[in-house]
């Protein structure tokens, strides 16, 4: 019979040599199986006298608990090994594109729309809607243009076969709205607009965004404000110049253009802004005292200013599109682009 | 407008450069699109004789000259000229040896042997012109020896203002003068002009038929007037720089007032008229031709000068041609009149052109200074061609009236928002030359006889906001109560609609509202579509009812540029009429897939996208909103490939694959699947409504069944839905097959069955007893049998 030291530390070496699971459970059974040498051992106690059996038992009960824990360790040791062996054998190119949908997107012309109205919403502006084919009294009468103004002419406006008309702007929005809210009124109004004109620099159909504020404290000055605050909240330009020039729509008196610092050249000069260091970006003016009186509006009460933006205007200009009709061919590698 | 500034500045001069004068209208409203200079940068040329011409002896097309060039060389030049036109005797401009013209720099050179010492100039060759019909003759009058510059006053530039139209009174180089005079708070010279001393007693009788059109009729006769006289050098320029061409004297002095004054005018060829001068409105059938040549009908809302037997001229539009100036007319009757803008406006716009005088009668012309330029004219002609004045005849209807305004400083202050005192109000009105007195800080102004935009006190205020300078009142941002806007939780707004599509992989488009009848009719069931009277093409006559031609000829496009897989969505407004032939405008919703259901990728087999994908993102879009599909045919959609969306008994929207037949008009190679939902059915949102999460434990039990291959799922689910006992909370289908196993025109189903109490864990005897219910609905309203 072999000495316990000799037999635990051959299993030890043993042990520690293996490296497969299946193996290591046949060694396994040669030390502390059935018919293991420490099993044997154990059996073989009830030979020994009386008086060592306790001692011996311990020892090889100590024996055989060193090599249980020892083996275990190993199972273990040999498990981790195996699981990495597995993980390095399902690692992925991480480099690989992933898999599903692509990328849709919205027209350039939404996201500028978007932000206009964001950036109005800020403000407490509320978004009013009105209807495309239009009533000539909307979209004319009662925003004071009377019936010989040019812009009735035909080659303006698309007229429908019963008399109405495609709306040529946003601003018949106001009037709905003023007949069916009481005032203070706070609106931008986008949407849709047609006229009857197609070219390098026009199409048939654009948008616009109306706005409107009717209040006991609107006033030119707050107008300037307003508008000069959006332009640099639009163009993220602080350093943005504007200025105001008068002209003329028949529904605002005093009525003006507005122009910014070419946002391309900051005013120097380029193609862009035909070398004038300017670009007109929208119309504006206090509300006509007549167009408050369509709408039945103390005029005397309150004052109130409108404006009116082209929103392909200024897409272009904040994404420097060259080409108005790039808009609406919606040629994806154009759109895409926005993406 | 485009006139010369030196003519200008003959009325008012501020001492400001060009540009900044054209910067200073630019800010008061009256736009400069353009100032240019006459003539390019150029010196030393001078006006120059010919004194001799000698064929070149070496060369047939070209002249040797003796040239006078006065104090600028002590003898005649020898210059070589190559001009055809060139001969003794003319006056002509003459470039010294070292001028620099445009492109060209003039020495003194030898040609084909012979010394040349200068060049005689064409208008081209000066950079006066874009062509040149030979040299540039001088009247015979021009100085020899002056610098050429200043004798054709070339150190001037044309100014192009783009005016608004209210402001009429600046159709003229003294309204634009008269304006600067106010803005810059310069002197502005008069514009009285004694009457003519008359030397004939020759008058015409001039009857008004319509005062109302006409308010004011002045007219004279002038006799032995020498219209062969050429128009002098300094008129003719101006007209030139204003883009006039000169015709003949007489026609040049009546442009040159209406470009001066804004008060067009007209001279008829006495001899051409017929007893009175009538203005009357035309009657039926009547015609004329006009100086254009063009031969109008006219009709009875068109006003006209007419005599006794015919129509001379379309009123205040334009002359006819039998009755005007011919160069050799020696007697005329000259013509100012006053007509009212709403007789004149439209009619040149119907008719198809527009004249110089239509344009400034539609938009309101002085009348208080009709009769002053009448004068003007005559003096003109007299001092330029002779001839003799008879008296003035002038009739007068009911003019437009000007009624004083109350203007009160404080509603200035209001309206601009800034604080401006009563004594710069009142000098700004001065400054503008308005008739005003003041009481009480409140102005009550008269508006002038050359304005018609000014009628109420915002008129005014505008007025005082230009003088005063648009840029002097300050920007300021308002001040207001704050107050919360609403929004509706249970209401989608369309951006959250279109965000879900991009998601989804669509790309937004956005189109034209137009598209083709025959589109319509044939294929979107409209067979009454809104039309529109002047389309813009043919193929864009009427307004659509959906938006699907739009994203089918956008497939195309995008196919075209070699693009495979094309999935698009437009959301706008929609129109056809009811029933009752009101119109409908209809937002909607429309998308189309194509090619691919995923881009080419690796790890997932290429397949074409079809309807159950696209269904799939329609379900998506109406989120937890009761929908029901019910297969009805579309003409633009596959028979057996197309479905009606329902909500409730209401349809709200088509899914479809295109019709085969328009798939193959179309030349598109694979199917494309459409569709189109009405926005407002997409927008409600249940507000959420919580109810307590079970607390037992669900069972899920399976069964296929076998049913006819006709037989829709939703009609299965539905009935069973309707019955199914209290416990089932949710079926769902999970697999589908078709094949042999099953038999011919069957089809096998699986479903997931959900069951679940919410009181106690179910046992399996419940469940079993659930699940029968189930089958036997199944077995006797769907003819299933339980699949093995």
């Amino acid at each position: 019979m072999r000495n316990l030291d000799e037999i635990v530390d051959e299993a030890t070496e043993l042990f520690n040599s293996i490296d497969d699971t299946a193996e290591l459970e046949q060694v396994k059974a040669r030390y502390l199986g059935k018919n293991g040498e420490l099993t044997d051992l154990l059996k073989g106690l009830g030979k020994l006298p009386a008086d060592q059996r306790p001692a011996a038992g311990l020892q090889i009960n100590q024996a055989k608990n060193q090599l249980e824990v020892l083996l275990k360790n190993r199972r273990l040791l040999l498990q981790e090994k195996k699981l990495e062996e597995r993980l390095k054998e399902e690692a992925l190119d991480v480099t690989m594109p992933g898999r599903g949908y692509g990328k849709g997107g919205l027209h350039p012309v939404t996201q500028t729309l978007n932000r206009i109205e964001a950036i109005f919403h800020s403000i407490g502006y509320e978004v009013a809607s009105g209807p495309e084919i239009e009533k000539d009294f909307y979209n004319f009468t009662a925003l004071n243009i009377p019936d010989n103004h040019p812009a009735r002419a035909m080659h303006d406006t698309f007229y429908i076969e019963n008399g109405d008309l495609l709306r040529t702007h946003t601003s018949p929005v106001q009037i709905h709205f003023m007949l069916e809210n009481e005032p203070p009124v706070k609106l931008i109004a986008p949407g849709r607009v047609y006229r009857c004109d197609s070219d390098v620099t026009h199409t048939p159909m654009f948008h616009q965004v109306e706005g409107l504020w009717i209040d006991e404290h609107a006033s030119f000055a707050a107008l300037k404000g307003v508008l000069a605050n959006f332009m640099a909240c639009f163009f993220e330009r602080n350093d943005l110049s504007v200025r105001f020039r008068p002209s003329f729509f028949p529904f605002t008196e005093p009525s003006a253009e507005m122009d910014i610092s070419c946002v391309k050249c900051n005013g120097n000069g380029c193609r862009i802004c035909s070398y004038t260091g300017w670009l007109e970006v929208l119309g504006c003016g206090m509300v006509h005292p007549n167009v408050l009186k369509h709408v039945d509006i103390d005029h005397e009460r309150y004052v109130g200013f409108a404006f009116g933006m082209g929103v392909e205007r200024l897409a272009m200009l904040r994404y420097g599109v060259g080409d108005l009709r790039l808009f609406f061919e919606n040629d994806l590698r154009f759109l895409k682009q926005f993406n | 407008m485009k006139f010369s500034e030196n003519w200008l500045r003959t009325f008012v001069n501020p001492s400001c450069t060009s540009d900044e004068l054209a910067h200073t209208l630019t800010m008061a409203g009256l736009e400069v699109e353009a100032v240019e200079p006459v003539a390019a940068l150029f010196d030393k040329v001078v006006v120059a004789e010919v004194l001799s011409v000698e064929n070149h002896p070496d060369a047939n097309r070209l002249n040797i000259c003796r040239v006078n060039v006065g104090e600028h060389a002590k003898e005649p030049l020898q210059i070589v000229c190559g001009a055809p036109d060139v001969c003794a005797g003319i006056k002509v401009p003459c470039a010294l040896v070292g001028a620099e013209l445009p492109g060209l720099v003039i020495k003194s050179a030898k040609l084909r042997g012979v010394e040349s010492l200068g060049m005689l100039c064409s208008a081209r060759e000066l950079g006066l012109n874009e062509t040149a019909d030979g040299l540039l003759k001088l009247p015979d009058t021009a100085p020899v020896g002056q610098d050429f510059r200043t004798y054709y006053e070339l150190n001037d530039q044309v100014l192009t203002l783009s005016l608004t139209p209210n402001r009429a009174d600046c159709l003229g180089v003294y309204g634009v003068a008269r304006e600067i005079s106010a803005i810059t708070n310069t002197q502005l010279l008069s514009f009285k002009i004694p009457p003519v001393q008359t030397e004939i007693e020759d008058s015409h009788d001039i009857h008004i038929d319509a005062p109302d059109a006409c308010p004011l009729y002045c007219g004279r006769i002038m006799r032995d007037i020498n219209s062969g006289v050429e128009t002098p050098l300094w008129m003719k320029q101006r007209l030139e720089r204003s883009g006039l061409r000169p015709i003949n004297t007489i026609v040049d002095i009546t442009n040159y007032v209406l470009l001066e004054t804004g008060q067009p005018m007209h001279a008829f060829d006495l001899a051409k008229l017929d007893g009175a001068i009538h203005v009357r409105y035309a009657k039926k059938d009547e015609s004329i031709q006009l100086l254009n040549e063009s031969q109008v009908a006219l009709t009875t809302d068109m006003l006209l000068i007419a005599d006794d037997r015919k129509p001379l001229a379309l009123a205040g539009i334009m002359g006819g041609l039998d009755s005007g100036v011919k160069n050799e007319t020696s007697d005329i009757f000259l013509e100012c009149a006053y007509f009212d803008p709403d007789t004149i406006s439209g009619k040149s716009f119907r008719l198809g052109f527009s004249s110089d005088s239509s344009y400034r009668f539609e938009r309101g012309v002085d009348f208080a200074a009709t009769r002053n330029i009448l004068e003007y004219a005559t003096d003109l002609i007299k001092s330029i061609c002779g001839g003799k004045a008879g008296p003035i005849t002038e009739q007068r209807g009911k003019l437009p009236q000007r009624l004083p305004v109350l203007v009160r400083t404080s509603r200035v202050q209001r309206v601009l928002g800034i604080v401006l005192e009563k004594t710069q109000v009142a000098e700004y009105l001065s400054r503008l030359q308005f008739d005003y007195t003041e009481q009480d800080n409140e102005f009550t102004v008269t508006p002038p006889s050359y304005r018609f935009d000014l009628s109420i006190e915002e008129d005014f205020i505008e007025e005082v906001a230009r003088i005063h300078g648009y840029d002097e009142i300050p920007a300021q941002l308002p001040k207001a109560e704050l107050r919360m806007l609403s929004s509706q939780e249970s209401m989608r707004v369309p951006a959250q609609i279109k965000q879900m599509l991009v998601l989804r992989d669509y790309q937004e488009v956005v189109n034209y509202a137009f598209v083709d009848k025959a589109w319509e009719t044939e294929w979107m069931q409209n067979q009454n579509p809104i039309a529109l009277k002047n389309p813009i093409a043919n193929h864009l006559n009427v307004m659509r009812s959906s938006l699907m031609s739009g994203l089918i000829a956008n497939l195309q496009f995008n196919l075209n540029r070699k693009q495979e897989r094309i999935r698009l969505f437009e959301l706008g407004c929609c129109f056809e009429k009811s029933a009752t032939e009101q119109y409908l405008q209809i937002e909607k919703l429309a998308g189309l897939a194509y090619g691919n259901v995923f881009p080419e990728q690796w790890g997932i087999s290429a397949r074409s996208v079809d309807f159950y994908d696209v269904k799939s993102d329609i379900e998506m879009l109406y989120q937890s909103q009761a929908i029901s599909f019910h297969a009805v045919q579309h003409p633009a959609f596959h028979p057996g490939k197309s479905t009606q969306i329902m909500m409730g008994a209401k349809s709200v929207g088509w899914l479809g694959e295109l019709h085969p037949r328009l798939q193959k008009q179309h030349n598109l190679s694979r199917p494309v699947i459409l569709f189109e939902l009405i926005l407002d059915s997409l927008l409600p949102i249940p507000l959420a409504q919580i109810h307590e999460i079970p607390k037992y434990p669900a069972v899920r039990r399976d069964v296929a069944v076998i049913v006819d291959n006709q037989m829709p799922v939703q009609t299965i689910l539905s009935g069973l839905y309707e019955k199914m006992p209290e416990i089932v909370t949710e079926i769902v289908l999970f697999d589908v097959y078709r094949g042999n196993s099953v038999g011919q025109h069957k089809k096998s189903l699986a479903f997931k069955v959900l069951l679940q109490d919410t009181q106690k864990t179910l046992t399996d005897d419940e469940a079993d007893a659930a699940l029968s219910i189930l089958l036997e609905i199944l077995k006797t309203k769907f003819g299933a049998t339980l699949r093995d």
